[in-house]
């Protein structure tokens, strides 16, 4: 068990340093540097040099990967291009966006999609089984922009109950946010609430059918009784693979809903450091965002391990 | 050869008909493949059956309401709104019609055959796929688009490529469930080398779940293109294109709602019936898709 873990962290290690890697290289790719967009059209000769020459732009790229991925890995994230404040600064207010976001679409979609996901799964085929199923694949499959701009249309313009555009500040408290998240957040709910919610019942309906579940049924256990004490806890252990893509999806994916509702997030700060060529802070967020990724779904794989043994046993089999 | 060929292409075929009735059959896979259909007719015919010209600027009449001469009203520089209703999914067909199969391809090209080798390559091999997966999708494209630009010659290899990623896990899980199996060592036995394995033994074992993969790369590609679009880095202007129609129409929503509802029925329409199509193959296929995450 202790050797199964060390390996998964060390492999999720190697997943980040890979990561960092393809981040450097894809930002190199970029055309521009800090400097070129700093300076703007005074961008050449000596000027540009001694920009170079003080950002330590002239090293090879090998060193300057070294140097950044080093500071990076203790937590400097160094200087944003145009102005110089910390990245750390910068960055550290929209995640606190992001996850204020995350928190609340996580408070509400989750509870959602595990009730939703098992009434589908016990009632399978039954009415309200197909009504849930057939919500979920509109929910998951028309495209954010496309439901975040119907609610707005319906919320927003037509009922006029709730603001469609976020006008608060990024550095505001999180009470601040209020009403002007729901909608972003109802948008949010409704597309990971059908993801999860799709798992949770594939996975009842899998569990419902298994041997010892039909042995209960024989030895005439309580249909109620078999399905909170011998289905459920074995039928949400997958649900928790699934909850963990969500939280990263929520952290680093939801870029277009950010950009719908002018959401102060890390999605739409990597949006503006793009096309500002900010190449620090696009650097910055995608090695967050990714570490973010492997860590959860590590939290999520180590955490299923500790609570099936069975799953346990078969890894190490497996080697 | 010819004596083995003619019969084995009989029930390749005969099997092609069989999951197509068993699809078409399902409630699902009939309003989704019809759906399917009906949007591909559309995008090869519409040029020919459009009421106007989707460039035509008319500045006396912007954003007029729904009337006989114009279905669907017009929008904020007077054009025709039905009219780049029908066109505006064509770019979209065009692209992710043309990227699904190359990303497929070589995903599942990849993806067996580092199965089917294991070993360290492989675990490298993997841990790359799970670094290109941990990146927000939008980052990626990105950073491909600002560098080289947004035409369709950029963005068919940019979403073939990309898209190519999560099919190399799926393929390579799939090779993983036959490559153990007693047909694959006789093949080895046999004295077969990689490739003849890989196209005699694993491509037909693996070519369902491909497919079924292929089908949903293809909804989330057009849903990553439209997305694109929406955020001005797809198809430009004046191109006609849903994700765009709807970007420009949302600041008028409040006054011109129909500039909305046009592009956003025929875009979801759509990706609901490529998704419902996929869901009936699934199951016609017996492949279970709901086990698998969104990636």
């Amino acid at each position: 068990m202790l050797r199964m873990l060390i390996r998964r962290l060390f492999l999720g290690a190697v997943t980040v340093v890979i990561v960092s890697m393809i981040i450097f290289t894809g930002v190199e790719m970029l055309p521009g540097d800090a400097c070129t967009a700093f300076l703007e059209r005074e961008a050449q000769g000596k000027l540009l040099e001694n920009c170079r020459e003080a950002q330590g732009l002239n090293r090879t790229a090998a060193v300057r990967y070294f140097d950044w991925a080093t500071s990076a890995a203790q937590g400097d994230l160094g200087v944003s291009a145009n102005g110089s404040k910390s990245i750390a600064e910068l960055v550290g207010n929209r995640l606190k966006n992001s996850l204020l976001l995350a928190a609340c679409a996580l408070a509400l979609g989750v509870p959602l999609a595990i009730f939703l996901g098992v009434v589908a799964g016990l009632w399978r085929d039954r009415p309200v089984d197909l009504t849930v199923s057939t919500l979920a694949i509109f929910a998951m499959t028309i495209p954010e922009f496309v439901s975040a701009t119907v609610l707005i249309l319906v919320f927003s313009v037509w009922l006029g109950w709730l603001p469609g555009i976020v006008l608060t500040s990024a550095n505001a408290p999180a009470s601040a946010f209020f009403p002007e998240i729901l909608l972003p957040v109802l948008v949010l709910t409704m597309v990971m609430t059908a993801h999860i919610l799709r798992m949770v019942r594939s996975s009842v309906i899998e569990v419902m059918a298994g041997d010892y579940i039909q042995m209960a049924t024989l030895k005439g256990v309580p249909y109620w009784r078999i399905v909170f004490r011998h289905a459920l806890p074995n039928a949400l252990l997958p649900a928790i693979n699934v909850v963990a893509l969500t939280i990263a999806w929520l952290l680093g994916g939801v870029v277009v809903i950010e950009v719908v509702f002018n959401y102060p997030g890390l999605g739409r700060m990597m949006i503006d450091a793009i096309s500002d060529r900010d190449l620090p802070v696009v650097q910055a967020i995608a090695l967050i965002v990714a570490t973010v990724y492997v860590g959860v779904n590590l939290s999520a794989d180590i955490l299923t391990m500790i609570a099936n043994p069975r799953l346990r046993t078969l890894h190490m089999r497996r080697g | 050869m010819n004596v083995t060929t003619a019969p084995q292409q009989n029930t390749r075929l005969n099997r092609i008909l069989t999951v197509l009735r068993d699809v078409v059959s399902r409630p699902s896979g009939a309003i989704g493949l019809s759906l399917v259909v009906f949007h591909v007719v559309l995008a090869l015919v519409s040029p020919l059956i459009v009421p106007y010209d989707y460039k035509a600027m008319n500045s006396a009449m912007m954003l007029t309401g729904p009337e006989t001469a114009h279905w669907l009203g017009t929008d904020h520089l007077g054009r025709d709104v039905f009219t780049r209703v029908l066109l505006g999914g064509r770019e979209a067909l065009l692209v992710t019609g043309i990227a699904t199969p190359i990303a497929v391809s070589w995903g599942g090209f990849v993806g067996i055959f580092f199965g089917l080798i294991g070993g360290r390559v492989d675990e490298v091999l993997m841990r790359v796929v799970d670094a290109f997966l941990s990146l927000p999708w939008i980052l990626k494209m990105l950073v491909l688009i600002v560098t080289f630009g947004t035409g369709i010659e950029v963005l068919i290899p940019t979403l073939a490529f990309f898209y190519g990623i999560p099919v190399i896990r799926i393929a390579r899980a799939a090779t993983h469930d036959v490559v153990a199996r007693d047909f694959v060592a006789a093949s080895r036995a046999r004295g077969h080398g990689r490739m003849t394995i890989i196209q005699r033994e694993l491509l037909p074992n693996v070519l369902d779940t491909l497919m079924v993969e292929g089908a949903m790369r293809w909804s989330w590609m057009l849903l990553a293109f439209s997305s694109l679009s929406f955020l001005g880095f797809g198809v430009s202007p004046p191109t006609p294109d849903w994700g765009l129609m709807i970007a420009d129409a949302r600041g008028f929503m409040s006054f011109a709602p129909w500039g909305v509802l046009g592009p956003v029925i025929a875009l979801s329409s759509l990706i609901i019936g490529i998704n419902l199509t996929a869901d009936a193959l699934a199951k016609a296929l017996g492949i279970d898709r709901a086990q698998k995450a969104p990636v």
